[in-house]
């Protein structure tokens, strides 16, 4: 089991506060570090791979401080989001020189090994200043993962892939999440980290500010609205009923929208205030009510307006 | 020293428009040596000349210059550093290996046709080139390791050690004599001034202060790089 944890971690430059009292820890899966461009997810990423000293608080790997500590590279595999490695060397060359630096015992089979992985051994012997952006994302993996690492964290790894290469990518982290790997990527596109992570950090303007499943974190934000469509046998009637209750602060009887199963055309738009209540509440009313309710279901569970919440807050 | 770190950093030393511009120096060393042997100026005079004030004075330090900050500060700058620094590799480790492959492209390109070209210009005779060419060993090293360590220290290495080169050393050197206790190039001229049996080298630095202040350079660069690496920050610029 590798874990990372950040406790308490606060980095500044000069007076800009890029990352502000942050805790969080990160396990083995695939975790996604979202966050708007300059919320402070590379300088996370900076501290967690060694190449920033935070200015408070301690950022560790299993226990062991991470700044200064070149052994913990052992268990680390970096994807760093510049572009620059070394473009007169081959991608063998490349990988096999990553392997070398690691000290294993049989660098050129680990370096054979990674490039399969991540399927880049048709272009092996192109210089790697020849290969698309996609390409060198795929080596700098391979250059990653060549000592077989438990953690593997990666700086805006989708940036300028095209779809297909984007697919590709999400393919392969997943399989090294299945396999027990500490995965941690950091994305400010919601689609990607909503498709690949089922675990999330989402960091705004240097604060953390929300972790856990996204359903979760949206539950978590109790004091926003939350919105659900309801249809039921009885619209008009559980509307009535459920405005008499003070977790509910509107609700919209939408006639347009299309009927499910045996209910009527039309459906009730809710926006509750009190996630908790609400939940509560709804099924007592419509039982005494003695309304059936065919469809519950959370409108705007996206992360998408998970994380405009979050930036506007 | 690390074999592929080596390896790497000579690659990328010589394997760029970079290496046009060091050989450019020894062609130039040796062209002047030919062109001017044939001419009916004084020899020994004109040996001195080239060796000492051009040689030693000029090209030694643009060779330590160009190679000191190659072999790391464009890896810094670029960012492909990254992929020697998060390897289980002891940091003094990485510095001293490139600084070995510095050292020894300094010599190859300043040292060794600085020998060639005193043979041409004037023999063996008064121990002339091999003077220039001891110089020219102990300050390319000390060169390599100052400007090695510039290179880690800030991205603007090559100018701040232009500026130590041109300014320091041959402006202000030139005029105030203190200054010059503390110039490389000085302490290289000494251990020439040394050897030389004929002709007129006037080394202003003593010979054993010369050699402390080349061994000391060397090894606080060198130990003070190592630290400096391990503790390089990545993305301050957010």
């Amino acid at each position: 089991m590798a874990v990372i944890t950040i406790d308490k971690v606060s980095r500044w430059f000069g007076n800009v506060v890029a990352v502000n009292d942050v805790t969080m820890s990160i396990g083995p899966g695939i975790t996604g570090l979202l966050g708007p461009n300059g919320a402070g997810k590379s300088t996370l990423i900076h501290m967690m791979s060694g190449f920033l000293a935070p200015s408070s608080g301690t950022v560790a790997l299993d226990g062991t401080r991470i700044w200064r500590n070149q052994e913990v590279y052992r268990q680390i595999g970096l994807v760093p989001e510049k572009e620059s490695m070394y473009d007169y060397l081959t991608g063998w060359q490349f990988v096999l020189a990553n392997a070398e630096l690691h000290g294993l015992p049989d660098p050129g089979a680990a370096a054979e090994r990674a490039l399969a992985l991540v399927e880049m051994g048709y272009a092996q012997d192109r210089h790697t200043g020849t290969y698309s952006k996609g390409m060198k994302q795929r080596v700098k993996m391979a250059s990653a993962l060549v000592h077989d690492p438990a953690v593997l964290l990666l700086d805006e790894p989708f940036n300028g892939m095209d779809p297909r290469q984007r697919l590709h990518l999400m393919e392969l982290l997943r399989r090294f999440g299945a396999d027990g790997r500490t995965v941690l990527f950091s994305s400010h596109i919601l689609e990607e980290v909503e498709q690949l992570a089922r675990h999330i950090e989402v960091v705004v303007a240097g604060r953390h500010a929300a972790s856990g499943d996204f359903r979760e974190i949206r539950r978590l934000m109790t004091d926003r609205p939350h919105r659900y469509l309801v249809r039921s046998s009885d619209d008009r009637r559980l509307a009535a009923a459920l405005i008499a209750d003070g977790s509910t602060s509107g609700i919209e009887f939408d006639p347009a929208a299309e009927s499910i199963g045996g209910s009527a055309a039309g459906a009730l738009r809710i926006q509750a205030i009190d996630f908790q209540g609400f939940t509560t509440l709804l099924p007592k009313v419509a039982r005494a009510a003695g309304i059936r309710l065919y469809t519950v279901s959370p409108a705007d569970e996206s992360l998408e307006s998970v994380f405009s919440y979050l930036v506007s807050s | 020293m690390n074999t592929t770190v080596a390896r790497l950093t000579a690659r990328g030393l010589f394997g760029r428009r970079r290496v046009l511009i060091l050989l450019a120096v020894p062609v130039l060393l040796l062209g002047v040596a030919l062109l001017t042997r044939g001419s009916d100026l004084d020899r020994l005079d004109l040996v001195h000349k080239i060796l000492g004030t051009l040689a030693l004075g000029t090209l030694v330090p643009v060779i330590g210059l160009v190679v000191g900050t190659g072999v790391i500060a464009t890896e810094i700058e670029d960012g492909s550093i990254v992929y020697l620094l998060a390897k289980p590799l002891p940091r003094w480790k990485i510095i001293t290996t490139k600084l070995a492959v510095a050292v020894g492209s300094t010599w190859l390109l300043s040292a060794v046709p600085m020998y060639v070209a005193g043979l041409i210009l004037y023999g063996t005779g008064g121990r002339v080139a091999l003077g220039y060419t001891v110089g020219a060993l102990a300050s390319g090293a000390a060169y390599s390791a100052v400007f090695l360590l510039l290179g880690v220290l800030t991205r603007h290495a090559v100018i701040a050690g232009l500026a130590y080169a041109l300014i320091w050393e041959s402006l202000i050197g030139g005029y105030v004599s203190g200054a010059q206790t503390l110039s490389i190039q000085q302490w290289g001229l000494s251990l020439t001034e040394s050897i030389v049996t004929e002709g007129a080298v006037i080394a202003p630095v003593e010979l054993p202060t010369a050699l402390c202040l080349l061994v000391v350079v060397v090894l606080g660069a060198t130990a003070y790089a190592s630290v400096k690496l391990a503790g390089l920050t990545l993305g301050s610029e957010e």
